[in-house]
């Protein structure tokens, strides 16, 4: 009964998020204050229709309701209750009403929040947001709907439970944060369709346009921290990051996003890039629904493929193409009437954005290249081909060297006027830095580690240079704003992620090998010794368990418990490896499988340096977050006829 | 600085980056692209040693040999097959009879596949599409995966899934 209810109030929501959509979108053109004013009611529906849609699925995987399919294929009812939770969004029906979920969430957001917008502007950005909801609405009602019964006869006993890999709170957490993230860019999408139909783009729509956009990247990098974070320490293969399509999907929208971060301010401060800016917003949310299509369709060779049905992947191809065709029509047709901004030398604040902009985009038009070309390939009958990690290496390495150089000069510019020479006047202790690491590796690791040199540097000029403006900034003895804070941190970790990846890529080492008991191998500096191997029994599973020593120089520092289990309701075993880190370096073993002749296959890993991938994305995040909380991007704080008013706060 | 100067300005940029862009994409898809071919593939159209490619299909039955941590397969796709020679820790859902992409070069009288990496999966459902294309291509799809509906076997015994919807 409760999952029919759930069934009806989605089908309700489809109806309401179409009239909504309508009643918004002729009361903005009609300047009707009374269908305007019904966006709150209709938005507070749709959210509250959605979640009790979602309430009742997660109602039935909570008590194990098997007569659902989704239930019945993705649960158990051995699972501990916080996988019975996740299990909700562990399936591509439950993860795509939990994607629907959100969006309304954020519209309930715009309608709440943004009572200070103008009214048509807020109305219109609602209906759009109403459009995308009731397009994923019959993508799931028509093709992936999660309250699919089976027949009474066919019910099974217990579940198909959940895949092993998946029981896991990394990754429990994992989709709920890179769909907020996916799903927050609606909300830049969705005002800057709403602008162009007013054609009127201004410092309050950025405003407006900027806080969604941080927070949306804020929830993307911790959800694509926290998936690398869980393929690095669960799947034991000794990686974080596989240039994968699906890991690729919502790494090309976190580079737009970066990208359209970082124009909004231009457009905020100082009223220029505005065409530009949203461009990107549209650009932006575009590129999760394409991440959404390539992870969803099945269509690209992925280790993380989903078993997928091909009807589904051309529903969101229609989807995908109605959206993006009809925004960017929109654009053409609008966009030549906003008014230009102001101007600005190319040296300028200004200038150093844009450039930023440039490279976000093309980092993000490589990878997407590099997903879509095997693609093309296969169509064009040129052969089934993989674009592999060396491809994407080589590009990013020469991407990133000009937006680190970058990342440290842009902050000490001025607005509007160019000082280049004054900026890099300013980086001299940088510049020392640079030089002083330059030598210190080429001197310690040999003169053929010269990338390894380079990259460190820039790791530490970046650092450098960050906490130069930061020192700049404190020097009058008054507290910068916070939104400074969030750019000293946010860049801080791109210095952190820079010389953990350049760390990792120059000294890691691994050994396979099969091992008797009281065998040892030497790694990195390290002995690793397999003292025991044997069976223990858990919750829902049978595991191999290894007991593994780790001595340095003869000295016990940590003794590692590497597992491969076998779940009862799974053909295939998994992998748990173990890693002993001292905050700066990982030491991973992983145990295989038994060869029969009392020998075990083990694998260990030296990887320096990937904690501070982790401490990069939290500081980030972090800087996202404080500035989040600057009272001048307070959430619907400004008011647009406040906001020509001149602002003398230091930027 | 005018709005000429700095509509030049901006399409100068933009041209510089796309060229650069247009550059970087040639240079890192030189030699980094991998091809894909069934072992019917490898029979007919004969691949030179040394070219790095992948090879997919099914793991065939009693075919897999370890030792230590070397392991020794062969990949069919019914008409044709191709051994697998590797060393390492093989993926989780590695099975006789599932299907399988191995990366790596051809040894040097071109008998032999020397793989450095075994494609994993998340789902034990899931097939490649590439190794799905290639049995569909030489019949075998049908013997292949009894389970190519992705249906759970509880179901199929009953009802077709259009049923299952209510």
């Amino acid at each position: 009964m409760i999952v029919e209810l759930g069934h009806y109030c989605l089908v309700l929501a489809l109806f309401v998020a179409l009239v909504q959509a309508v009643v918004l979108l002729t009361g903005a053109a009609r300047q009707r204050a009374d269908f305007m004013a019904t966006a709150t009611g209709s938005s507070l529906a749709l959210f509250a229709l959605v979640g009790a849609s979602f309430a009742a699925l997660t109602w039935a995987f909570v008590v194990s309701d098997f007569s659902v399919l989704v239930v019945a294929l993705n649960s158990h009812t051995d699972k501990p209750l916080l996988y019975k939770i996740s299990g909700v969004w562990a399936n591509h029906e439950g993860s795509l009403l939990l994607w629907v979920l959100i969006l309304t969430a954020f519209s309930l957001a715009i309608s709440l929040l943004g009572r200070n917008l103008p009214p048509t502007l807020r109305s219109r950005a609602i209906a759009v947001q109403g459009l995308v909801t009731a397009g994923f609405l019959l993508f799931i009602l028509f093709t992936s709907n999660p309250f699919w019964r089976i027949p009474p006869e066919a019910i099974p006993l217990n579940g198909q439970g959940l895949n092993p890999l998946l029981q896991d709170p990394a990754l429990a957490f994992h989709p709920p944060l890179l769909y907020a993230g996916y799903v927050g860019f609606s909300m830049a999408f969705s005002l800057a369709v709403a602008a162009l139909i007013e054609g009127r783009v201004d410092a309050a729509w950025a405003r407006w346009v900027r806080p969604w956009t941080l927070a949306a990247w804020v929830f993307l990098t911790l959800g694509i921290a926290l998936g690398a974070w869980w393929a690095y320490y669960e799947l034991g293969w000794g990686g974080w990051w596989s240039w994968d399509p699906v890991e690729n999907a919502s790494f090309i929208p976190w580079l737009a996003g970066t990208a359209l971060l970082h124009s909004a301010i231009v457009v905020e401060k100082r009223n220029a890039l505005k065409v530009w800016t949203v461009f990107l917003a549209v650009l932006t949310f575009s590129l999760s629904l394409v991440g959404t299509f390539i992870v969803r369709s099945g269509v690209i060779t992925s280790i993380h493929a989903f078993a997928s049905d091909p009807t589904r992947g051309v529903f969101i191809l229609v989807l995908l193409g109605l959206t993006i065709g009809a925004s960017l029509i929109l654009f053409a047709w609008r966009a030549p009437q906003l008014e230009g901004g102001s101007l600005f030398a190319p040296d300028s604040k200004e200038g150093s954005l844009l450039v930023n902009n440039l490279l976000m985009t093309t980092a993000a038009a490589t990878v997407l290249i590099g997903v879509l070309y095997p693609l093309v390939a296969d169509v064009l009958n040129m052969g089934k081909l993989t674009v592999g990690p060396p491809f994407y290496e080589l590009v990013f390495k020469w991407l990133m060297i000009p937006t680190i150089v970058l990342m440290a000069i842009g902050p000490l510019l001025p607005w509007k006027r160019g000082d280049l020479r004054g900026a890099l006047r300013k980086l001299t202790v940088a510049d020392a830095a640079f030089v002083l690491t330059l030598i210190a590796v080429i001197v310690l690791a040999g003169a053929d580690r010269y990338w390894t040199a380079i990259g460190l540097a820039l790791g530490v000029w970046l650092a450098t240079g960050t906490l130069t403006e930061l020192a700049l900034r404190l020097r009058g003895g008054r507290m910068p704003p916070r939104a400074t804070w969030g750019l000293v941190l946010g860049h801080l970790g791109m210095a952190a992620m820079v010389i953990g990846i350049v760390c990792d890529y120059s000294w890691r080492t691994e050994t396979v090998q099969a091992m008797r008991p009281g065998e040892t191998r030497h790694l990195a500096g390290r002995d690793f010794t397999l003292l025991e191997a044997d069976e223990v029994q858990g919750p829902n599973y049978t595991a191999l368990r290894a007991t593994v020593r780790l001595d340095e120089k003869g000295r016990e520092v940590a003794v590692l418990h590497p597992e491969r289990r076998d779940y009862a309701t799974s053909t295939m075993p998994t992998t748990e490896s173990a890693i002993a880190s001292n905050g700066l370096v990982d030491y991973h073993a992983v145990i295989g499988e038994s060869s029969g002749d009392g020998t075990f296959a083990a694998r260990f890993f030296y990887h320096p340096g990937v904690p501070l991938l982790w401490y990069g994305a939290g500081l980030m995040a972090l800087g996202g977050l404080i500035s989040l909380t600057d009272g001048r991007y307070r959430v619907g704080a400004p008011k647009r006829n406040t906001a020509t008013r001149s602002r003398k706060t230091p930027s | 600085m005018n709005r000429r100067k700095r509509r030049l300005y901006f399409i100068a940029l933009g041209v510089i980056t796309l060229l650069l862009a247009g550059v970087l994409l040639r240079a890192g898809m030189e030699g980094n692209i991998v091809f894909f071919y069934s072992p019917t593939d490898l029979a007919e159209k004969g691949i030179e040693s040394g070219k790095r490619f992948r090879v997919g299909g099914l793991v065939e039955e009693g075919s897999v040999e370890r030792e230590g941590t070397s392991l020794a397969f062969t990949i069919t796709d019914g008409l044709n097959e191709m051994r697998v020679v590797y060393t390492g820790l093989v993926p989780d859902l590695f099975r006789e009879g599932q299907g399988v992409i191995a990366e790596g070069r051809l040894d040097e009288d071109g008998k032999v596949f020397r793989a450095d990496n075994v494609l994993a999966r998340h789902d034990e459902n899931y097939m490649p599409p590439e190794v799905a294309d290639s049995l569909k291509e030489t019949g075998q799809w049908q013997h292949a995966t009894p389970d190519d509906t992705g249906l759970p076997k509880f179901l199929k015994d009953h009802e077709t899934p259009d049923e299952a919807r209510p």
